[in-house]
Protein backbone atom coordinates (compact mmCIF):
# COMPACT_ATOMS: atom_id res chain seq x y z
CA UNK A 1 0.00 0.00 0.00
CA UNK A 2 1.09 3.54 -0.56
CA UNK A 3 -0.49 7.12 -0.58
CA UNK A 4 -0.74 6.76 -4.44
CA UNK A 5 -2.86 3.49 -4.23
CA UNK A 6 -4.27 5.07 -1.37
CA UNK A 7 -5.25 8.56 -3.50
CA UNK A 8 -6.72 6.02 -6.23
CA UNK A 9 -9.10 4.09 -4.15
CA UNK A 10 -10.90 7.30 -3.22
CA UNK A 11 -10.76 9.06 -6.50
CA UNK A 12 -12.32 6.29 -8.08
CA UNK A 13 -15.58 6.39 -5.84
CA UNK A 14 -17.56 9.48 -7.11
CA UNK A 15 -20.07 9.40 -3.88
CA UNK A 16 -16.33 9.88 -2.06
CA UNK A 17 -15.83 12.76 -4.19
CA UNK A 18 -19.02 14.08 -3.91
CA UNK A 19 -18.08 14.24 0.14
CA UNK A 20 -14.96 15.52 -0.61
CA UNK A 21 -13.08 13.23 1.20
CA UNK A 22 -9.58 12.55 0.76
CA UNK A 23 -7.02 9.90 2.50
CA UNK A 24 -3.55 9.86 3.99
CA UNK A 25 -1.64 6.57 4.21
CA UNK A 26 1.28 6.67 6.89
CA UNK A 27 2.75 3.88 9.49
CA UNK A 28 0.94 1.15 7.57
CA UNK A 29 -2.74 2.84 8.14
CA UNK A 30 -4.97 4.47 6.08
CA UNK A 31 -6.38 7.60 7.75
CA UNK A 32 -9.73 9.13 5.78
CA UNK A 33 -10.27 13.03 5.71
CA UNK A 34 -13.69 14.99 5.38
CA UNK A 35 -12.78 18.37 4.89
CA UNK A 36 -15.05 20.85 6.12
CA UNK A 37 -17.65 21.56 3.12
CA UNK A 38 -21.34 23.93 3.80
CA UNK A 39 -22.24 21.13 1.17
CA UNK A 40 -21.61 18.30 4.06
CA UNK A 41 -23.98 20.79 6.71
CA UNK A 42 -27.03 19.15 8.41
CA UNK A 43 -28.18 21.55 10.34
CA UNK A 44 -27.34 24.97 9.83
CA UNK A 45 -28.43 26.95 12.76
CA UNK A 46 -26.32 24.98 15.03
CA UNK A 47 -24.15 24.46 12.47
CA UNK A 48 -23.84 20.40 12.63
CA UNK A 49 -22.45 17.81 9.75
CA UNK A 50 -25.32 16.29 8.34
CA UNK A 51 -25.49 12.47 10.18
CA UNK A 52 -25.86 10.71 6.78
CA UNK A 53 -22.69 12.43 5.54
CA UNK A 54 -21.07 11.05 8.74
CA UNK A 55 -21.95 7.66 8.39
CA UNK A 56 -21.47 8.00 4.37
CA UNK A 57 -17.99 8.39 5.37
CA UNK A 58 -17.57 5.66 7.97
CA UNK A 59 -18.84 3.24 4.99
CA UNK A 60 -16.72 4.99 2.78
CA UNK A 61 -13.67 4.20 5.14
CA UNK A 62 -14.82 0.54 5.87
CA UNK A 63 -15.00 -0.06 1.82
CA UNK A 64 -11.54 1.67 0.77
CA UNK A 65 -9.74 -0.76 4.12
CA UNK A 66 -11.68 -3.53 3.17
CA UNK A 67 -10.08 -3.06 -0.93
CA UNK A 68 -6.50 -1.91 0.20
CA UNK A 69 -5.87 -5.63 1.13
CA UNK A 70 -7.23 -6.53 -2.38
CA UNK A 71 -6.79 -3.51 -4.85
CA UNK A 72 -7.46 -5.85 -7.72
CA UNK A 73 -10.68 -6.87 -6.46
CA UNK A 74 -13.81 -5.28 -6.86
CA UNK A 75 -15.43 -3.28 -3.70
CA UNK A 76 -17.29 -5.61 -0.70
CA UNK A 77 -20.81 -4.60 -0.45
CA UNK A 78 -22.31 -3.35 3.22
CA UNK A 79 -24.49 -5.84 3.68
CA UNK A 80 -25.94 -4.35 7.28
CA UNK A 81 -24.10 -1.35 9.46
CA UNK A 82 -24.66 0.42 13.09
CA UNK A 83 -24.12 4.26 13.42
CA UNK A 84 -24.02 4.91 17.14
CA UNK A 85 -23.89 9.29 16.85
CA UNK A 86 -21.98 10.39 19.92
CA UNK A 87 -21.36 13.77 19.90
CA UNK A 88 -22.03 17.13 17.47
CA UNK A 89 -19.97 16.94 14.08
CA UNK A 90 -18.92 20.52 14.47
CA UNK A 91 -18.23 22.32 10.86
CA UNK A 92 -14.29 21.35 11.36
CA UNK A 93 -12.24 18.44 9.52
CA UNK A 94 -13.33 14.88 10.46
CA UNK A 95 -10.87 11.74 10.36
CA UNK A 96 -12.02 8.01 10.31
CA UNK A 97 -10.04 4.86 10.79
CA UNK A 98 -11.47 1.06 10.39
CA UNK A 99 -10.55 -1.67 11.56
CA UNK A 100 -11.26 -5.21 10.68
CA UNK A 101 -12.09 -6.98 13.68
CA UNK A 102 -13.18 -10.08 12.24
CA UNK A 103 -12.33 -11.68 8.66
CA UNK A 104 -14.14 -14.46 7.62
CA UNK A 105 -14.19 -16.33 4.11
CA UNK A 106 -17.41 -14.62 2.87
CA UNK A 107 -18.01 -11.82 5.24
CA UNK A 108 -16.06 -8.98 7.48
CA UNK A 109 -16.54 -7.58 10.33
CA UNK A 110 -15.49 -4.11 10.31
CA UNK A 111 -15.77 -1.13 12.73
CA UNK A 112 -15.07 2.28 12.07
CA UNK A 113 -14.48 5.51 14.56
CA UNK A 114 -14.73 8.78 13.00
CA UNK A 115 -13.25 12.00 15.35
CA UNK A 116 -12.56 15.77 14.80
CA UNK A 117 -10.54 17.38 17.93
CA UNK A 118 -9.27 13.91 19.79
CA UNK A 119 -9.17 10.61 18.45
CA UNK A 120 -10.33 9.78 21.79
CA UNK A 121 -13.69 11.24 21.89
CA UNK A 122 -14.83 10.07 18.37
CA UNK A 123 -18.42 12.03 17.31
CA UNK A 124 -19.83 8.63 15.80
CA UNK A 125 -18.91 4.87 15.64
CA UNK A 126 -19.92 2.52 13.03
CA UNK A 127 -20.13 -1.59 12.99
CA UNK A 128 -21.05 -3.59 9.88
CA UNK A 129 -20.83 -6.77 7.65
CA UNK A 130 -19.48 -5.94 4.60
CA UNK A 131 -19.76 -8.96 1.96
CA UNK A 132 -16.27 -9.84 0.49
CA UNK A 133 -15.60 -9.51 -3.24
CA UNK A 134 -14.12 -12.74 -3.84
CA UNK A 135 -17.50 -14.31 -3.16
CA UNK A 136 -19.40 -11.89 -5.40
CA UNK B 1 -55.52 16.46 8.65
CA UNK B 2 -54.04 18.35 11.41
CA UNK B 3 -53.09 21.98 11.08
CA UNK B 4 -49.70 21.01 11.97
CA UNK B 5 -49.77 18.57 9.45
CA UNK B 6 -50.43 20.42 6.47
CA UNK B 7 -47.75 23.21 7.70
CA UNK B 8 -45.47 20.92 7.36
CA UNK B 9 -47.06 19.81 3.26
CA UNK B 10 -46.08 23.87 3.62
CA UNK B 11 -42.54 23.83 4.57
CA UNK B 12 -41.46 20.40 3.64
CA UNK B 13 -39.91 20.98 0.47
CA UNK B 14 -38.02 23.80 2.52
CA UNK B 15 -36.98 21.38 5.17
CA UNK B 16 -35.26 19.39 2.99
CA UNK B 17 -33.69 21.69 0.40
CA UNK B 18 -32.56 24.05 3.05
CA UNK B 19 -30.80 20.88 4.74
CA UNK B 20 -27.33 21.38 2.49
CA UNK B 21 -26.53 18.01 2.63
CA UNK B 22 -29.77 16.99 1.52
CA UNK B 23 -29.84 19.26 -1.60
CA UNK B 24 -26.25 18.77 -2.44
CA UNK B 25 -27.39 14.90 -2.84
CA UNK B 26 -30.59 15.81 -4.81
CA UNK B 27 -33.18 14.92 -2.59
CA UNK B 28 -36.57 15.93 -2.71
CA UNK B 29 -39.56 15.96 -0.24
CA UNK B 30 -42.67 13.67 -1.29
CA UNK B 31 -45.51 13.81 1.37
CA UNK B 32 -45.31 14.25 4.87
CA UNK B 33 -48.70 12.69 7.15
CA UNK B 34 -48.72 12.24 11.12
CA UNK B 35 -45.46 10.33 11.78
CA UNK B 36 -44.96 9.28 8.40
CA UNK B 37 -42.46 11.30 5.83
CA UNK B 38 -41.93 10.14 1.99
CA UNK B 39 -38.43 11.54 0.55
CA UNK B 40 -36.70 10.93 -2.69
CA UNK B 41 -33.36 10.72 -4.11
CA UNK B 42 -32.80 11.07 -8.00
CA UNK B 43 -30.02 9.50 -9.76
CA UNK B 44 -27.11 10.93 -10.18
CA UNK B 45 -23.91 9.80 -11.59
CA UNK B 46 -22.22 11.92 -8.54
CA UNK B 47 -23.32 9.08 -5.48
CA UNK B 48 -21.91 6.06 -7.47
CA UNK B 49 -20.32 3.83 -4.74
CA UNK B 50 -19.16 1.22 -7.13
CA UNK B 51 -17.51 2.71 -10.44
CA UNK B 52 -17.78 -0.75 -12.00
CA UNK B 53 -21.72 -1.46 -11.22
CA UNK B 54 -22.50 2.14 -11.42
CA UNK B 55 -24.56 1.38 -7.95
CA UNK B 56 -25.45 4.50 -5.76
CA UNK B 57 -23.50 4.75 -2.54
CA UNK B 58 -24.50 3.08 0.66
CA UNK B 59 -24.16 6.20 2.13
CA UNK B 60 -26.24 8.27 -0.37
CA UNK B 61 -29.10 5.79 0.60
CA UNK B 62 -27.89 5.45 4.22
CA UNK B 63 -28.16 9.79 4.12
CA UNK B 64 -31.71 9.13 2.58
CA UNK B 65 -33.21 7.18 4.94
CA UNK B 66 -31.45 9.24 8.04
CA UNK B 67 -33.55 12.61 6.51
CA UNK B 68 -36.54 10.40 6.13
CA UNK B 69 -36.17 9.30 9.39
CA UNK B 70 -35.75 12.95 10.86
CA UNK B 71 -38.89 14.05 9.31
CA UNK B 72 -40.93 11.55 10.75
CA UNK B 73 -39.93 12.56 13.87
CA UNK B 74 -40.52 15.67 13.75
CA UNK B 75 -44.31 14.53 12.62
CA UNK B 76 -44.34 12.07 15.34
CA UNK B 77 -43.10 15.09 18.09
CA UNK B 78 -46.10 16.88 16.46
CA UNK B 79 -44.19 20.20 16.57
CA UNK B 80 -41.37 21.96 14.79
CA UNK B 81 -38.38 20.81 17.22
CA UNK B 82 -34.12 20.47 16.44
CA UNK B 83 -33.58 16.83 16.98
CA UNK B 84 -30.22 15.05 16.54
CA UNK B 85 -30.07 11.20 15.24
CA UNK B 86 -28.53 8.70 18.28
CA UNK B 87 -28.60 5.56 15.91
CA UNK B 88 -28.88 4.41 12.72
CA UNK B 89 -28.87 0.58 11.78
CA UNK B 90 -29.62 -0.22 8.54
CA UNK B 91 -29.56 -3.45 6.34
CA UNK B 92 -29.53 -2.89 2.63
CA UNK B 93 -31.29 -6.14 0.92
CA UNK B 94 -30.26 -6.14 -2.65
CA UNK B 95 -28.09 -3.35 -4.61
CA UNK B 96 -30.42 -0.35 -5.96
CA UNK B 97 -30.77 -0.17 -10.03
CA UNK B 98 -28.49 1.99 -11.88
CA UNK B 99 -30.72 5.10 -13.33
CA UNK B 100 -33.45 4.40 -10.68
CA UNK B 101 -35.05 7.33 -8.38
CA UNK B 102 -34.85 6.15 -4.91
CA UNK B 103 -37.99 6.66 -2.13
CA UNK B 104 -37.42 6.64 1.44
CA UNK B 105 -40.58 6.04 3.71
CA UNK B 106 -40.02 6.64 7.52
CA UNK B 107 -42.47 5.62 10.13
CA UNK B 108 -42.19 7.46 13.44
CA UNK B 109 -44.16 4.62 15.97
CA UNK B 110 -43.43 5.87 18.93
CA UNK B 111 -41.96 8.84 21.35
CA UNK B 112 -41.20 9.47 24.70
CA UNK B 113 -40.50 12.99 26.07
CA UNK B 114 -36.65 13.06 24.61
CA UNK B 115 -36.94 10.13 22.22
CA UNK B 116 -38.62 9.02 18.97
CA UNK B 117 -38.17 5.64 17.42
CA UNK B 118 -38.44 5.35 13.90
CA UNK B 119 -38.45 2.59 11.07
CA UNK B 120 -37.56 3.25 7.41
CA UNK B 121 -37.36 1.41 4.06
CA UNK B 122 -35.95 2.63 0.98
CA UNK B 123 -37.00 1.27 -2.78
CA UNK B 124 -36.61 1.88 -5.91
CA UNK B 125 -40.35 1.62 -7.22
CA UNK B 126 -41.75 -1.54 -5.25
CA UNK B 127 -42.10 -1.12 -1.65
CA UNK B 128 -42.83 -4.81 -1.39
CA UNK B 129 -38.96 -5.33 -2.27
CA UNK B 130 -37.01 -2.79 -0.73
CA UNK B 131 -33.32 -1.69 -1.25
CA UNK B 132 -33.13 -1.26 2.89
CA UNK B 133 -34.13 -1.29 5.42
CA UNK B 134 -33.33 1.30 8.19
CA UNK B 135 -34.34 1.47 12.25
CA UNK B 136 -33.30 4.64 14.03
CA UNK B 137 -33.42 6.49 17.09
CA UNK B 138 -33.47 10.56 17.57
CA UNK B 139 -33.23 12.79 20.58
CA UNK B 140 -34.53 16.15 20.96
CA UNK B 141 -32.07 18.98 21.41
CA UNK B 142 -34.73 22.00 22.08
CA UNK B 143 -37.88 22.94 22.88
CA UNK B 144 -41.00 21.43 20.38
CA UNK B 145 -42.93 24.37 19.33
CA UNK B 146 -46.38 23.37 18.94
CA UNK B 147 -48.99 24.81 16.73
CA UNK B 148 -52.06 25.97 18.36
CA UNK B 149 -54.34 23.60 16.69
CA UNK B 150 -58.07 25.02 15.19
CA UNK B 151 -60.51 23.47 17.60
CA UNK B 152 -58.89 24.87 20.62
CA UNK B 153 -58.27 28.64 19.01
CA UNK B 154 -61.92 28.11 18.11
CA UNK B 155 -62.53 27.54 21.65
CA UNK B 156 -60.85 30.16 22.37
CA UNK B 157 -62.84 32.93 20.48
CA UNK B 158 -65.91 31.28 22.15
CA UNK B 159 -64.76 32.07 25.37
Amino acid sequence: MTQDLANRLISEIPYAQTLGIRADFSNHSLLLILPYLKSNIGNPTLPALHGGAIGGFMEVCALAELRRRSPKLPFSKPIGVNIDYLRRGKPVETYARADIFKEGSRVANVRVRAWQDNEDEPIAALSGHFLLPKTL
Amino acid sequence: MSRFIQKLWEIGPTLVNGTPHASELGMKFVAIDKGIATLSLPYNSALIGDPRSRVIAGGAVTTLLDQACGLAAISGFDGLAQLATLSLRIDYQRSAEPGEMIIAEAECYKTTRHVAFIRAIAHDGNPEDPVATAQSTFMLTGPIHKLPDAASEEQGLAE
